[in-house]
């Protein structure tokens, strides 16, 4: 029986994309101690590897031999289960993201395949799906922890993850009117070539609204400073995660940072015009594609070290009366811009 | 046996115990994810009939949407467990005609089932191919034909949602002094 190489490329790839998250994590970890440190006139880690590198690897071992531990009246079925929902569903929107231009491997493969691991033609709508089950994991955690602190952390999570899924979605309606597709391939294909021979045609000098609005929902989405509420430390301890130990809470912390970067990809892939980018011969757009996530994602730490947290109630007041209103605006311009003047 | 028809079986089992769950579950927060499970797996059998959009619709309105104001309520509520003895007997609902008439419900809803089953098995399958040729999974034609062939139904619907919107707010709103 022949296998087909195509299938063992995508099989590879799912290898591949699942262990670079996790490495991508890892370095989101360190770079976060580094970049904190760095604006906080320290040095950050130095002793574990070369500048530090190492330190991540320890976090994670110093956890395994942690104890797991659990409250006696927690819900036994759910607590288990909260963080291994926010793993997974962090893990699984980032199976749609392409990041890199379709590829033959220099002749290996008899068509060009794209470099994700899955390419569906409702991309977007499945990472709008996905981001909506990943409320679950916090939800469930805050609920079945049996802690009031826990309780308000995993209510506030909710209440903000599903305010600003608005106004993320409404950013998304934008660019898919102007892209005309829901695949995440042919949306980034829509941003190749230039204006006037130079500016590159990402969608981000098209939509300037749209990339702010997207960004600021995605950062609220995430629970990353300047939102970080459920975890919000002087009110709530740490919010819905306050009664995990252990892996347990390891895996809240990696969904986290795998959130971080899915958004970051998204951002590039419908923005930043994913892999295209000048000098760079078109094989090589893998690295513009890195170039721009890693410019996001230094964005994002940037952010948390430099702006205080919000007051809860401002959340939500900027959440539903300025950003909300500010995309449906952003979405009516782009519609008429696309129906009179074919953008 | 393709590997449709393992997936099929594999999900339609999931689907039928998970619904079973949320109704033997004593445990409300429990029934709220069993069905939540059940949403998931419909939503499987929906990218197995090659309509993804479907699928993810499912996932974004129910299992999304839906699914959390159903928790909020539970999780605010704080319904522990629901109390068997109570249930049985000292329900107001819990009179000989009510029963009676449930099991009457009961016994019509299997005889419909049963219809169905035997209907599906004896006639003749059509093609996956032949029902989706006509791009019913793209989301261009979806549009395209809600858009014109059921636009008033659409937006008949979209007044309802809109009344029941306006209706919220007006019950939510607190009184002014």
């Amino acid at each position: 029986m022949a296998i087909d190489p195509v299938l063992v490329v995508q099989i590879a790839l799912v290898v591949v994309v699942f262990h670079a998250l996790l490495l991508a994590a890892a370095g989101m970890v360190w770079a976060e101690r580094k970049v904190a440190a760095r604006l906080q006139q320290r040095f950050g880690p130095t002793l574990t590897g070369p500048a530090g590198l190492l330190q991540p690897f320890a976090d994670v071992i110093k956890l395994f031999f942690k104890e797991e531990l659990k409250p006696k009246a927690a819900d036994t079925v759910l607590f288990y289960l909260a963080p291994i929902i926010s793993a997974t569903t962090a893990f699984l929107a980032f199976c749609v993201i392409p990041f890199g231009p379709p590829t033959d491997f220099f002749g290996l493969l008899d068509r060009k395949i794209p470099l994700t691991v899955a390419d569906v033609n409702v991309a977007v709508l499945v990472i709008f799906a996905v981001a909506s089950m990943g409320v679950y994991g916090i939800v469930l955690a805050g609920w079945s922890s049996n802690n009031k602190y826990s309780l308000l952390g995993g209510l506030r999570a909710s209440a903000q993850m599903i305010s600003y899924e608005l106004s993320y979605g409404m950013a998304l309606a934008s660019v898919l009117l102007l892209g005309n597709s829901l695949s995440l391939v042919d949306l980034v294909n829509a941003q190749s070539g230039y204006w006037f021979g130079f500016i590159p045609k990402w969608f981000v000098f098209l939509q300037p609204i749209g990339f702010f609005v997207f960004m600021t929902a995605g950062i609220a989405e995430t629970n990353r400073a300047p939102f970080d509420f459920p975890e919000a430390e002087q009110e709530l301890v740490a919010g819905y995660h306050t009664e995990y130990s252990s892996m347990s809470f390891a895996l809240f912390f990696l969904a986290e940072y795998v959130n971080m970067v899915t958004v970051s990809a998204v951002a590039t892939n419908l923005y930043l015009g994913g892999w295209h980018g000048p000098v760079l011969p078109p094989w090589l757009g893998v690295l513009w594609w890195f170039a721009k996530l890693s410019a996001l994602l230094f964005f994002y730490l940037w952010l948390r070290w430099t702006l205080p947290r919000y007051r809860y109630d401002q959340l939500m007041q900027f959440g539903w009366k300025f950003l909300l209103p500010l995309a449906v605006v952003n979405l009516l311009v782009t519609a008429a811009g696309v129906l009179y003047f074919g953008l | 046996m393709g590997f449709e028809t393992v997936a099929f079986y594999v999900l339609a089992l999931l689907a039928v115990a998970a619904s079973l769950g949320v109704v033997a579950q004593r445990n409300p927060m429990h029934s709220v994810m069993l069905l939540i499970a059940s949403f998931g797996a419909l939503a499987g059998l929906y990218i197995l009939l090659d309509s993804p959009f479907t699928a993810v619709t499912q996932i974004i309105v129910y299992a999304g949407a839906i699914m959390v104001l159903f928790l909020f309520v539970v999780m605010l509520l704080n319904v522990g467990r629901e109390d068997a003895a109570e249930w049985d007997r000292s329900h107001p609902l819990n009179k000989p005609a009510a029963r009676r008439l449930g099991a009457a419900l009961a016994v019509f809803l299997l005889l419909e089932l049963a219809w169905a089953v035997w209907h599906a098995t004896t006639r003749e399958a059509v093609g996956l191919a032949s029902v989706s040729s006509g791009g019913v999974s793209s989301v261009a034609a979806i549009g395209r034909s809600i858009f014109t062939d059921y636009s008033f139904q659409f937006e008949a619907t979209s007044i309802l949602i809109l009344a029941a919107m306006v209706g919220a707010v007006v019950l939510a709103r607190k009184e002014q002094e």
